[in-house]
C-alpha cells in the first residue's frame, strides 16, 4: 500500500452513529421538549418542585444523573483515522469508539493475559517465568500494567496505594469547598442574600431544596472519580478478567447497556400504548374489543417465554444474514435494538389497560362532554383533552419499568437470549463470571463490580420512582 | 356457577387461538423451516439434499397453511400448520428436535418443578404477609420507614446475585447443604431447602412492599375505624379485621400464578440442576429445539388463563358482594 505515514490529529474522526445512538439522540430531543413544556406550566411544575425537596429523591436524581452522563458519553461513536493515503484521503478504523472510550483510554488498553484480583500486581494464576539468571521456575509473574509505576520492587504498593487516596481525597475535598462556595454564591445572588446568610440557610436547611444532601450526593461522586483518577489508571482497581480486561472498565460500559435497554424500550413501546389505550377507551365498542383482544392474547403468553421465542427467531434471522451488517458491533448494535423492541411488546400490555381505563372515565368527564357537544373533532379531543390527562400514569409507568428492564437485560444475558455475547453488559459479565465460582481461591471480583454498579443504578432508579409516583398519583397502584 | 364456569372457558379460545396463531408466524413465518434446518445442521453441513432430509425427519416437509396436493379436508391437514400447531389444542405436543417426545417428558419433568415452586409459594406467602403486617403495625414509625427502605434495596439486587450469594455461603462457606443436584424422595429434601430459601429471600423485598399498601389501604376505612372505637386492640384489629378483607387482593394475586407453577423457575433450575420444566425450556433455548419452546409456549398462556379463571371463581367464593353475571 503506497501510504505516507502523516501527524494525524485526533479531531479527524468520522462520525458512526449506531442505530441505538439516533434513539438516544431522539430520547434526548422528547426529554427536553418534555422538560421545556413543563416549566412553561405551573401544573406540571408543581409535582416536580415536590420532588425536589425530597432528600431520598435528589440524592437518587442526581446518581441517576451521572449515569446517564456515562451513557450519553459512551453513545458518541466516531471511527479514528488510521492513516492518510498518498491521495490525501484518510483511511479510518473499522470499528468505531466512543466518547467515553477516548476518556478512559488507559483502562480500555490496559489488558492483562487473564485473570488479576484487584489491585494486585501478579497474574492470579502460576506460569512459567524466566528469573534474572535464566532458570524457568512456577511463579506467579508480574502483570504488565497493574502497578507498573512501582517498578521492580511491588512491596510498597499499599503505602503507595495509601499515598494516593490520601492525594484523591485532598483534591476532591478542594473540589468540593469550591463547589460548595459556588452553589452558595449562586443561591445568595438568587435570594439576595449575603454569602454568609446563603451558607448558614443551607446549613440549616432553610428553603425547599435539601442542599445538604445535594451536596453530600456531589461530594460522594466527586470522591469516586478522584479515587478512580488517582487509583484506577495505574491498578486495575476490580482486576482483570479471563481475557485480561480491566473489570472497571466493563462495568462502566455495560451502564450504556443497561441505559438502553431502560429507556429505549421504553420510547419504541410508548406510542402504541399510548394510542391504542387511549383508542380503546375513547371509542368503545369494537374497537375496545379488537384492542383488548389484542392485549389479553399478547399479555397470556408468559412474558420471559415470548421474549424467549422472539429473540431466538430475530437470532436466527441475523445468523442467516451476515453480509447486512459490516461489524461486530453494528450487528450487536441492531441486536441490542432488537431486544428493546421484544422487551416493549411484551411490556406495553400493563400501560395498555391502565390508560384504557382511564380514557374510560375521562370520556364521561364533562369538559369532553361539552367538547363533543360543540362538535370537536376526535382527534382533537384526544390530543388536547385526554393525552395531558393521562401522561402522569405514561410517566409514573415509565420510570417505574425502567429498574425492571435492567434487571431483566441481565437474567435474560444468563439465559441465553439477552444482549449479543460480544457487548459488554452486566448480564454477561456475571454470566462469564459465575463459571469460575468453583475456582479456588474464587473469582470474585467480576460479580462484585456488577453487582455493586447494578445495585446502585437499580437502587436509585426504584427511590426515584417511588418519588414520582407519590408527587404525580400516589393512589395509583401498580406492581 | 356452572354456567359461568363454561362462559368463561368459552372465552379462552379466541385468546389461545391468538396465541397459536402468534407463536406459528414467529416460528415458521419469521423463519422458515429451511432457516432452522439450517440453523441445526451447522455451516459446514449445508447442502439442499440435507436440508431437505432433515425437513422430512422432522415433519417440516409439507406446506404452511394449504397442500395443493391434497383434495377435500387433507388439504388442510397435511399442512405444518395442522400438524405442529392445530394438535396444540389437544396437548399434543409431537416430538422435539431431538426425537424425544415432548408430552412425555413434560409429565416426568413438572414434578421436580412443583417441589420447588410450591414450598417456595406456600413459604414466601406466610413470611410476606407477616412482615407486611409488621411494618403496617408499626405504620409511620421509624421501624415502618426503614423496613420499606430495605424492602427497596433488597428489590433492587439481581435474582441472579441472590441464587450466586445463596449458594456461596449456604454451600461453601458453612456446607449446609449441597450447592445443586436434585434426587427424589425423602433424601432430595436437602436438595431442596436452599433453591426454597433462595426463592423467598429474594421475593421479600416486593412482596412485602406490595402487601404492606394493601394493609394499608384497608387500615384506613371506616369498618377499622369503628372496630377500633369498639375497644378492639390493634392486634385484635389487624388480624380479625384488617387481614380478612385484605385476603381479598392478596388471593387475586395468588390464584392466578398457581397453574404457573407447573412451569417452573427458569433461573432457579438451571442454577441448581433441577430436572424440571424450567431447565427444560432453558435446555431448549441452548440446543436451539424450537419444538420444545413452542410446546412451552402454548402450555404457558393455557396456564395462565387457567390461573385467570380460577382468580374470578375464587374471587366470588371470598367475596358475597360480587355476583356472577
Amino acid at each position: 500500500m503506497n501510504s505516507i505515514e502523516t501527524n494525524l490529529s485526533w479531531w479527524q474522526v468520522q462520525p458512526d452513529v449506531l442505530w441505538t445512538d439516533w434513539l438516544i439522540y431522539a430520547l434526548l430531543v422528547v426529554i427536553a421538549i418534555f422538560v421545556n413544556h413543563a416549566r412553561q406550566h405551573e401544573h406540571l411544575r408543581a409535582p416536580w418542585r415536590l420532588i425536589s425537596h425530597r432528600r431520598l429523591a435528589m440524592s437518587s436524581c442526581i446518581i441517576l444523573l451521572s449515569f446517564a452522563t456515562v451513557g450519553l458519553l459512551d453513545s458518541i461513536h466516531f471511527r479514528e483515522a488510521v492513516e492518510q493515503r498518498s491521495d490525501g484521503s484518510i483511511r479510518y478504523a473499522n470499528e468505531s469508539v466512543s466518547l467515553f472510550d477516548q476518556i478512559i483510554a488507559p483502562l480500555k488498553n490496559n489488558t492483562e493475559k487473564t485473570y488479576s484480583a484487584p489491585f494486585a500486581v501478579q497474574l492470579y494464576s502460576k506460569e512459567n517465568v524466566e528469573s534474572a539468571d535464566g532458570t524457568m521456575r512456577r511463579d506467579y509473574p508480574r502483570l504488565e500494567f497493574g502497578g507498573a509505576h512501582l517498578g521492580d520492587d511491588p512491596a510498597n504498593r499499599s503505602q503507595d496505594i495509601q499515598a494516593r487516596i490520601l492525594t484523591a481525597l485532598w483534591q476532591a475535598a478542594l473540589l468540593i469547598v469550591a463547589m460548595t462556595a459556588l452553589f452558595a454564591l449562586w443561591r445568595g445572588k438568587k435570594c439576595s442574600q449575603s454569602f454568609a446568610q446563603s451558607l448558614r440557610s443551607m446549613w440549616y436547611g432553610h428553603g425547599d431544596i435539601p442542599w445538604k444532601t445535594v451536596i453530600a450526593t456531589l461530594a460522594f461522586i466527586i470522591v469516586l472519580i478522584s479515587l478512580s483518577l488517582q487509583l484506577a489508571t495505574v491498578y486495575h482497581v476490580f482486576g482483570t478478567d479471563k481475557v485480561g480486561q480491566d473489570v472497571f472498565y466493563l462495568t462502566l460500559k455495560s451502564i450504556r447497556t443497561g441505559l438502553v435497554i431502560g429507556t429505549l424500550t421504553t420510547l419504541v413501546m410508548l406510542p402504541f400504548a399510548i394510542m391504542l389505550g387511549i383508542m380503546a377507551g375513547y371509542y368503545r365498542g369494537w374497537v375496545d374489543d379488537v384492542i383488548q383482544y389484542t392485549y389479553t392474547t399478547l399479555s397470556s403468553i408468559p412474558s420471559v417465554l415470548l421474549i424467549v421465542a422472539a429473540v431466538l427467531m430475530i437470532q436466527v434471522l441475523i445468523d442467516n444474514n451476515p453480509d447486512a451488517f459490516s461489524t461486530l458491533q453494528q450487528r450487536a448494535d441492531v441486536k441490542l435494538l432488537a431486544l428493546c423492541f421484544i422487551l416493549g411488546i411484551t411490556s406495553w400490555t400493563g400501560l395498555c389497560r391502565l390508560l384504557r381505563g382511564e380514557s374510560l372515565k375521562l370520556r364521561e368527564a364533562d369538559y369532553i362532554q361539552a367538547a363533543q357537544s360543540f362538535g370537536v373533532s376526535n382527534f382533537v379531543i384526544i390530543t388536547r383533552h385526554i393525552l395531558p390527562n393521562v401522561m402522569h400514569i405514561v410517566l409514573i409507568l415509565v420510570v417505574i419499568d425502567f429498574s425492571g428492564l435492567v434487571l431483566a437485560e441481565a437474567v435474560l444475558s444468563y439465559v441465553g437470549v439477552g444482549v449479543d455475547p460480544s457487548m459488554i453488559s452486566w448480564g454477561n459479565m456475571i454470566n462469564g463470571a459465575r463459571l469460575e465460582m468453583a475456582r479456588e481461591p474464587i473469582v470474585w471480583w467480576s460479580l462484585m463490580a456488577a453487582f455493586i454498579f447494578m445495585l446502585m443504578l437499580v437502587l436509585t432508579a426504584n427511590l426515584f420512582a417511588d418519588a414520582v409516583r407519590d408527587a404525580f398519583d400516589p393512589h395509583l397502584r401498580s406492581s | 356457577m356452572i354456567a359461568y364456569i363454561l362462559r368463561r372457558l368459552m372465552y379462552a379460545v379466541p385468546i389461545l387461538i391468538g396465541v397459536n396463531l402468534i407463536t406459528f408466524s414467529l416460528f415458521f413465518i419469521v423463519n422458515t423451516p429451511e432457516n432452522i434446518a439450517r440453523m441445526q445442521l451447522g455451516v459446514k453441513n449445508v447442502t439442499p439434499a440435507a436440508i431437505e432430509k432433515w425437513k422430512i425427519n422432522h415433519g417440516y416437509d409439507k406446506p404452511l397453511l394449504f397442500n395443493q396436493n391434497n383434495e377435500g379436508m387433507s388439504a388442510f391437514t397435511d399442512t405444518i400448520f395442522y400438524e405442529k400447531s392445530v394438535r396444540l389444542f389437544v396437548f399434543d405436543f409431537g416430538s422435539s428436535d431431538e426425537g424425544r417426545d415432548i408430552s412425555y417428558d413434560i409429565q416426568q419433568r413438572m414434578w421436580p418443578s412443583l417441589a420447588i415452586a410450591i414450598p417456595s409459594l406456600i413459604v414466601g406467602l406466610l413470611v410476606n404477609i407477616t412482615l407486611a403486617m409488621l411494618l403496617a403495625f408499626f405504620r409511620n414509625t421509624y421501624i415502618d420507614i426503614s423496613g420499606v427502605i430495605l424492602g427497596v434495596l433488597l428489590m433492587s439486587i439481581s435474582a441472579l446475585f441472590y441464587i450466586i450469594g445463596g449458594q456461596y455461603i449456604m454451600s461453601k462457606l458453612w456446607h449446609l447443604v449441597p450447592i445443586s443436584g436434585y434426587i427424589e424422595g425423602v433424601d432430595g429434601l436437602k436438595f431442596l431447602i436452599l433453591p426454597v430459601v433462595i426463592a423467598v429471600v429474594s421475593g421479600i423485598g416486593s412482596g412485602t412492599r406490595w402487601y404492606r399498601t394493601i394493609f394499608l389501604e384497608e387500615i384506613n376505612k371506616d369498618y377499622v375505624r369503628t372496630a377500633r372505637a369498639k375497644g378492639l386492640s390493634e392486634i385484635n384489629v389487624l388480624f380479625s379485621h384488617v387481614l380478612r378483607n385484605a385476603m381479598i387482593p392478596i388471593l387475586t394475586g395468588v390464584v392466578v400464578i398457581i397453574p404457573l407453577l407447573f412451569m417452573g423457575s427458569l433461573l432457579t433450575e438451571s442454577f441448581f440442576g433441577i430436572p424440571g420444566l424450567g431447565s427444560y425450556t432453558i435446555d431448549a433455548i441452548h440446543s436451539q429445539d424450537f419444538a420444545v419452546v413452542r410446546a412451552m409456549v402454548f402450555l404457558g398462556s393455557v396456564l395462565y388463563i387457567i390461573g385467570l379463571i380460577l382468580t374470578d371463581i375464587s374471587y366470588t367464593l371470598v367475596d358475597p358482594r360480587i355476583r356472577l353475571s
